[in-house]
């Protein structure tokens, strides 16, 4: 089992690299993209250091493509290994999804079939990973735009087996499956109560935008009301959990994020007394 | 349809709007495939965008946009990490670009910042660490993250304009080829031009020339000038940080 971390973080974005590194700011741990930083050397890599030095850091990928039907790439794996190793990080999280296909990569967050065979493939990729990152990984949810229903299982399901299959663990993005459940008419409750309440050792908040048709997680505003809600519902189910807020476009003042984090604060200290 | 199809048939619609494709992937999908293809085109053209601001703003918003647009339907992205698309950018611009050189090369110089600065990291010598050198055995070792962009054209002189928020001056050929040395210091991406026998020693020291022999070499050129002239170019490698290490051969 991944150990768990209670706490509230935020992600390490560029504009604020400076205020994280010449104050001590009031976060528990900040969430980087591993990929930002899976390169040779320079800036990037010492400023991770650095970061490291004052703060925990959870990687977060946005690469491994543990739904890719021809596998995964090893020299990818090898990269994150080395940062892994070098960052010692508090979880190493990427998604439910693919991005690569024979030599093709679409550095996007593609949906899979919640399907027997995609169980198998992606509980083998994740085995994969875990062998060569030498610890167990966290799995997150997406946001999806294409509904494969009747698939044989929802995407709670999915998650449910892939982690007892695996080891892994869950990273729940409460943002996205209020998306998801948007976008494919599913109750978002019976979402956040399927899913596998001991695996869960870090929540994702983020707003979304409403396109012509679907809603699309775009990151790029604060946490709406009805995210909160759900926050709300599944918080007092879980055990000790890292809750983070990730913006990734028009990224406000870090006070801003901070204010949001205090509002996640506040929500968990409430439902988890109104719980007890 | 099994999940390696599925793959592919998505690949062919974000790739070449295959709408077969799509077809086959779902009766009630169109909607997110559009979600989908919109995301793939708008990252990959983010990306250029990022990673050329100078060509952008030497060509224009327009002109780049179109050049970026068929670079994407050419050039599928194919590595785990994004930054990696920037690479065969400049090829796509040089074909599109065949009476403006300059184009070109603005972007391949940009490529090359952009490279060095996310380079393997070494340790630079000073001038203090080469007390104890054998000249006439050693063989410099320069800094991993350097390279060497070969110019036709004023690029590096329209860069350093754009760089700056001054007026570029107008493209012109330049009358012998030149080289731009792009190499990281101090956590800064770094360029400065190079004449022909600089850059010829430099593509000759990272080669393994041993410095006595790159002399020699630069002797027959010069003559007695030389020895200032190879003094002169080492005195400015170390104070650029290029001098990471020596090996003396058996």
């Amino acid at each position: 089992m991944i150990p768990p971390f209670a706490g509230f973080g935020l992600g390490l974005r560029r504009p604020h690299y400076a205020e994280f590194l010449e104050h001590r700011v009031a976060v528990d741990f900040l969430e980087v993209i591993s990929e930002n930083f899976m390169v040779d050397g320079g800036q990037p890599r010492r400023i991770l250091r650095d970061v490291r030095a004052r703060y925990p850091v959870a990687l977060h990928g946005v690469s491994m493509s543990i739904g890719s039907a021809d596998g995964l790439d090893a020299a990818y794996l090898a990269r994150l290994r080395a940062l892994v190793d070098e960052i010692e990080p508090l979880f190493v999280s990427d998604h439910l999804s693919w991005s690569r296909i024979e030599g093709f990569n679409s550095h996007d967050l593609l949906p899979l079939p919640y399907t027997d065979e995609a169980l198998a493939l992606v509980a083998a990729n994740v085995h994969r990973a875990q062998d060569a990152l030498g610890r167990a990984m966290l799995v997150e949810n997406p946001s999806s735009y294409i509904d494969f229903a009747p698939a044989g299982m929802t995407e709670w399901e999915f998650l449910d087996a892939l982690c007892a299959r695996t080891g892994c663990g869950l990273l729940l993005d409460v943002n996205n499956v209020f998306v998801s459940a948007r976008n494919h008419g599913f109750d978002p409750v019976a979402y956040l109560d399927g899913v596998p309440h001991a695996r869960v050792r870090q929540i994702h908040l983020a707003g979304h935008s409403c396109g012509a048709e679907l809603l699309v997680d775009t990151h790029d505003r604060p946490v709406p009301a009805s995210v909160w809600d759900l926050y709300a519902h599944i918080v007092p189910r879980l055990g000790p959990v890292a809750t983070m807020i990730e913006r990734d476009d028009d990224i406000p003042p870090l006070a801003e994020l901070l204010g949001e984090l205090g509002t996640a604060r506040l929500i968990a200290a409430g439902a988890v007394a109104e719980a007890a | 349809m099994n999940l390696l199809a599925l793959q592919r048939d998505m690949r062919g619609w974000l790739t070449r709007e295959d709408v077969r494709a799509a077809r086959r992937i779902g009766p009630h999908a169109a909607p997110g495939l559009r979600v989908y293809q919109n995301s793939y085109r708008a990252q990959l053209m983010a990306c250029l965008e990022a990673s050329f601001a100078r060509t952008l703003a030497w060509i224009g918003h327009d002109a780049f946009r179109a050049a970026a647009a068929t670079h994407i339907d050419a050039t599928p992205p194919s590595s785990w990490t994004l930054d990696a698309y920037a690479r065969d950018f400049p090829a796509t611009l040089a074909g599109l670009f065949v009476d403006d050189p300059e184009v070109a090369e603005l972007a391949a110089l940009e490529l090359a910042l952009e490279e060095v600065f996310v380079g393997p990291d070494a340790d630079p010598l000073g001038v203090a660490d080469m007390a104890d050198v054998d000249w006439n055995r050693v063989v410099l070792r320069l800094a991993p993250a350097l390279d060497l962009v070969a110019t036709h054209t004023n690029a590096a002189a329209i860069w350093s304009a754009l760089a700056a928020g001054e007026a570029p001056p107008g493209a012109c050929h330049l009358d012998e080829p030149e080289a731009a040395l792009v190499w990281r210091q101090n956590d800064r991406a770094r360029f400065r031009g190079l004449d022909q026998f600089e850059w010829q020693a430099l593509i000759r020291a990272r080669s393994g020339m041993p410095f006595a022999m790159l002399c020699d070499e630069t002797a027959r050129a010069f003559g007695d000038d030389a020895a200032a002239m190879a003094g002169g170019w080492l005195g400015r490698w170390i104070a650029d940080g290029l001098i990471v290490g020596f090996v003396e051969p058996d």
